[in-house]
């Protein structure tokens, strides 16, 4: 148990040295080296897509947006552990990795940053980065944070009295979970011993605030144990180690073994969201400090390394990823807008039309 | 001749919708040992631990829980065991069950129904005696009902877990056991959003929920011995309203009373009144009326105080009767 | 001391503007005697009061437009009829108290709202409720001359309801109210362009006009007459009618008693379409449709179908000139069940009218034109000489709501009246 703690930032030297499963041979079962590419390859058009919904917004394309750079091995490695459009999928507004690991394509993510008729998220409504695809499971979620871990348990205990052998996964970031529904969740989900996941993605920050003005404990995974889950806490830019910590998890839940608290230590490299400006509350000396830690960066030399890939293959899929996301951006910029007319749909089940008080 | 109380009913309700449907599970603080009302006695025996599910005490868990379980293909009924506790919840019912099928187009939808005691006259205090429909009357994507009679609160729970949207159920804890009348065989069908006729009369229109529409019938006896004819309509649904119903009242009588238990001030008095003046103004004959509970917090817990908060058939008389000479 | 206010003169009048006081402060005033003139959308009309006493104080000078329901002027005395105590403002009504039993018992809730005023004939309007106004206006009967059982005498819907009842006039139906219009943005004009202020009289005749235009299904249909004998009959009597009655023998006396003896005959064009509902009316009140300055309007012949051809003169040339000079009674611009507009005065030769509101028909007389006319052979069958004639020609063209009758009705109607006319002769009785 971690006892009080002095408020310091989160730096590299928090995170790896408490993860549970550490292995020193660097492989996680299940990660093929065919796997680790195309994980890699997701790991790039992510954080090519989020660096172009930055330019977007600033050219006035997209009146918001909101991304995860920094946090894709968390991301994506997690996902790898999962079985996509079986799992349940509850993630936040940070997890555009997560979307694009679990299937979801880069025109549906060009057109959710445009906010287009036919984002499978929801085709406008919702501020972009507001997670929802049906095939994908995965479910949608509102702006308010923590509500989405009682959600997750839901969907884990209808998983559970349907007899499926389906686990449910949710991601927040460190600063929900000082959320009355993250204890609420999390304890209802222990009580029922569910098949959940929950994914605290601590990148140090809640927008502003950094982490020791947020809770007076170093590890968020120190709370599993008030409920009598696991707690587990990853170094959050290592792919691999959050594969291997996540697969752990899954299984443990499909087994019946009940809900896993799993802490991924990473950082986020760009402001919270398109209207965040990161300089007022943290230095660059500290951003440096963790883009030396880049996940993308350090499993491309674990690949050219381990031999798994060249140099010019990883040159390659970089290209690839830009020529990808730039077929991606014409299709949605073209892609229809929503009809003012639509406003009442799905409201109710047989919402067609705005009911509102006719004139005399 | 049975004459079956609404807590029997929404009992009967609970045992003949848990049969018909798999998905249907209750789940709510103290409901495996029947709740604090009784209303979910023997359901744990008859359809077993997973069927049935205390929680723990954990309002916007347990709300969440259901809202997660609804949209992953059950049918779960919430029990609120006290409309006053249901606050916490309302970030999970507002922000996430109101909204879910609107977000995402209708990929996901919450089928669910919370069931919450309401109401005062029963020496509950500020906390165990509050009205709350208009809070959720005031969130689309929701829809609240609050039926009056033991065959409306069987008839609607069945209509509320057939829902494809989320429902606010919503009982008057004085009525449970007050209130019976003779069920028929076979139940009727009763629709959200439909308002009922409870009485016709020429006069005046009282308009009335819950409780208060017994009072009200009450009343409406008590005037007939001055030949003061009243109309008395049920709302039964609070969200939707029944505007044609509430307009041909309006109509049909010039002169309308409200009565709802629930504070004035941005109750849904109000809003039934506004729909009248909107729609039925050349129609009327006197100025809308409203007969609610006072502006203070909620009703006191001395016997005194918690009178001096409910409207009852004399109030409900004597503003019919200044309504009626205008 | 009564307070006079702005009676409700009409339907869907709202104001009214004081064109005149006819007494001055400190005239005795007796019950009834003409006070004041006042203008509204519709007419001009003199107030007579409803007290007697002394004039004590004007509130609303000349020239001022004011709502219904404000207080004009006062009087000091003892005529005034019983319980007529005003009231002091437009209070409105107190609420039955909202919180049930924790207020002591209120008092009833009437108290302020409606003080007495009695059910005098003439006295100051009263306040009526919505529902009250529509029905009055709809049945044309005046809140007035009712006696209210309400609160302070107040006219309730009952009282409304009793009356019409009473009159023995179909039940009103109970339908939606019209749909106003939305407002529209100003548009921009031109400086040089003069814009014309807007008069009650010309917003009541647009309102009416679009009304109309927009709610009734206007169809419309022209009939040639042969009125060369009508020529003959007026001129051979008009000289001597002029000495003897000292007002014209007009053409439009002589069709206006056409158009009442074809109005008995057909029923389904003397009525009204009042809220969706069609209401064939028992007597037949012809409106006429009178020029005034920058306006119209419609005075109505009660009962026309009980007047000869010399009444209709009279009664025709009393209402125009009175609505010309002002000083028109309510009475007299309300009721009507068929309009005539004798568009043919100013040369017209076909003319579409808007039908007046609610009735269901309008027809119009066209300028009396001679023309070359073929005369059919009578015995047309056996091969005769058709031959050319000069007559004197005039167009009857009749706008109709389609949604209370149909072509081959109106058509029937507008024949029966030709028939009539053509039939008059140097033998036609005029008295």
């Amino acid at each position: 148990m971690t006892t009080a703690q002095q408020p310091q930032p989160p730096t590299a030297s928090t995170g790896p040295a408490r993860t549970e499963h550490a292995d020193e041979t660097h492989s996680s079962p299940g990660l093929t080296n065919e796997e680790l590419i195309r994980r890699w390859y997701q790991m790039v058009l992510a954080r090519k897509i989020g660096e172009r919904w930055f330019v977007l917004n600033r050219q006035g394309k997209a009146p918001f947006v909101i991304t995860g750079q920094g946090h894709e091995a968390t991301q994506v490695g997690t996902v790898a552990a999962l079985s996509a459009g079986k799992d349940w999928v509850v993630p936040y507004y940070r997890d555009l990795g997560v979307a694009l690991a679990l299937g979801m394509t880069p025109s549906e993510l060009m057109l959710n940053v445009f906010a287009k008729a036919d984002d499978p998220n929801s085709g406008g409504r919702q501020m972009p980065a507001h997670w929802s695809h049906k095939r994908l499971r995965m479910v949608s979620g509102s702006s308010v944070v923590g509500t989405q871990l009682p959600i997750a348990a839901g969907l884990a205990w209808a998983a559970k009295l349907q007899g499926h052998d389906a686990v449910a996964v949710t991601y927040l970031g460190e600063g929900s979970t000082n959320q009355g529904e993250f204890h609420e969740g999390l304890n209802f989900a222990a009580v029922q011993r569910l098949p959940l996941v929950v994914v605290v993605e601590n990148n140090g920050y809640a927008i502003t605030e950094i982490q020791t003005k947020e809770m007076a404990i170093t590890d968020v995974a120190d709370r599993a144990q008030a409920y009598g889950v696991r707690g587990a806490v990853v170094d959050g830019n290592d792919l691999i180690e959050v594969h291997r910590a996540m697969q752990i998890a899954v299984q443990a839940a499909r087994r019946g073994h009940g809900p896993t608290l799993l802490e991924a230590k990473t950082y986020r490299t760009v402001p919270h969201s398109s209207d965040d400006d990161d300089r007022r509350y943290r230095t660059r000396e500290e951003l440096d400090l963790w883009r030396a830690r880049d996940p993308i960066d350090r499993l491309r030399k674990h690949l050219l390394e381990a031999r798994i890939l060249t140099s010019e293959q990883a040159d390659e899929l970089i290209a690839k990823a830009t020529e990808e996301l730039r077929g991606a951006e014409a299709f949605a910029a073209a892609a229809p807008d929503p009809d003012p007319t639509s406003l009442a749909t799905h409201l109710y089940a047989d919402s067609t039309t705005l009911p509102t008080s006719s004139p005399p | 001749m049975t004459q079956t109380s609404i807590a029997e009913a929404i009992q009967s309700a609970h045992r003949e919708i848990m049969r018909d449907d798999e998905r249907v599970i209750l789940l709510g603080e103290d409901v495996e040992a029947g709740g604090v009302f009784r209303i979910t006695n023997g359901l744990l025996d008859e359809f077993g631990p997973h069927r049935v599910f205390d929680t723990p005490l954990s309002e916007a868990g347990f709300t969440g829980a259901a809202i997660g379980a609804a949209i992953g293909g059950m049918r779960p009924i919430v029990e609120i065991q006290f409309v006053d506790f249901i606050l916490p919840a309302l970030n999970q019912l507002i922000s996430e069950a109101a909204k879910m099928r609107y977000r995402s187009l209708g990929t996901w939808t919450v089928p669910l129904v919370v069931r919450a005691p309401y109401g005062g006259g029963v020496h509950g205090g500020l906390y165990h005696s509050q009205s709350m429909e208009a809070l959720f009357a005031h969130v689309p994507g929701l829809k609240v009902v609050m039926p009056a009679t033991p065959t409306d609160a069987q008839a609607l729970l069945h209509s509320a877990v057939q829902d494809p949207d989320p429902v606010i159920f919503l009982e008057h804890k004085r009525s449970y056991r007050l209130i019976r009348e003779e069920i028929p065989e076979p139940l009727p069908s009763v629709a959200i959003g439909q308002a009922a006729l409870r009485r016709d009369g020429q006069d005046i229109a009282i308009i009335a929920t819950g409780l208060a529409l017994h009072h009200s019938l009450a009343a409406a006896q008590q005037l007939q011995a001055e030949s003061i004819d009243c109309l008395v309509l049920d709302l039964r649904t609070v969200l939707p309203l029944d505007k044609p119903a509430i307009l041909n009242a309006a109509r049909h009588t010039g002169k309308v009373l409200i009565v709802h238990e629930d504070h004035l001030t941005g109750g849904i008095g109000g809003e039934v009144a506004a729909i009248i003046a909107a729609e039925a103004f050349e129609h009327l004959d006197a100025p809308i009326q409203r007969l609610a509970g006072p502006d203070v917090p909620a009703m006191g817990y001395h016997p005194a105080l918690e009178q001096a908060f409910l409207p009852n058939p004399d109030t409900i008389a004597q503003a019919a009767r200044s309504l009626a000479a205008y | 001391m009564a307070t006079l206010t702005m009676p409700q003169l009409g339907e869907s009048v709202t104001e009214g503007t004081v064109i005149r006081w006819l007494k001055q402060p400190n005239d005795q005033v007796a019950l009834d005697d003409p006070l004041v003139e006042i203008d509204t959308e519709k007419v001009n009309v003199e107030i007579p009061s409803p007290f007697a006493g002394t004039l004590s104080r004007i509130m609303v000078e000349e020239g001022q437009t004011v709502p219904i329901g404000t207080p004009l002027a006062e009087i000091q005395g003892t005529g005034e009829p019983a319980g007529a105590e005003q009231p002091s403002g437009d209070r409105p009504a107190q609420a039955p108290t909202a919180a049930a039993a924790s207020a002591p018992p209120q008092e009833p809730m009437p108290q302020t709202a409606q003080p007495p005023t009695g059910s005098a004939r003439g006295a100051a309007t009263p306040k009526l409720s919505p529902v009250v106004a529509r029905l009055a206006a709809q049945h044309d009967i005046d809140p007035a001359t009712l006696r209210g059982s309400g609160a302070g005498g107040r006219v309730t819907k009952k009282d409304m309801l009793a009356a019409i009842e009473a009159r023995s006039a179909p039940p009103s139906s109970e339908a939606s109210p019209a749909v106003t219009d939305a407002p529209r943005p100003p548009t921009e004009r031109p400086a040089e362009d003069r814009a014309v202020p807007e008069t009650p009289m010309r917003r009541a005749i647009a309102d009416h006009m679009t009304r109309s235009r927009r709610t009734a299904a206007h169809a419309w249909l022209v009939m040639e007459t042969d009125v060369t004998a009508l020529v003959a009959a007026r001129s051979a009597r008009k000289d001597a009618f002029r000495q003897s009655e000292g007002v014209a023998l007009t053409y439009l006396a002589f069709i206006a008693h056409a158009v009442a003896r074809a109005l008995q005959q057909f029923p389904r064009l003397n009525a009204t379409w009042q809220d969706g509902q069609l209401f064939e009316r028992r007597d037949i009140n012809l409106g006429f449709a009178v020029d005034v300055p920058d306006g119209l309007v419609v005075p109505v012949v009660h009962q026309a179908d009980r007047m000869s051809i010399a009444d209709l003169a009279r009664a025709i040339a009393d209402i125009a000139a009175r609505a010309r000079g002002g000083g028109l009674k309510l009475h007299e611009i309300r009721g009507g069940t068929f309009t005539i507009d004798n568009t043919g005065a100013f040369g017209t030769a076909l003319s579409a009218p808007i039908i007046h509101q609610p009735q269901v028909a309008i027809l119009t007389t066209e300028a009396i034109i001679k023309r070359p006319v073929v005369i059919p052979s009578t015995d047309g069958a056996a091969g005769g000489t058709d031959a050319l004639a000069i007559r004197a020609m005039m167009n009857l063209c009749l706008s109709f709501d389609h949604r209370a009758l149909d072509g081959a009705l109106a058509a029937r109607f507008t024949g029966r009246v030709k028939k009539i006319i053509e039939a008059i002769g140097p033998d036609t009785p005029i008295h």
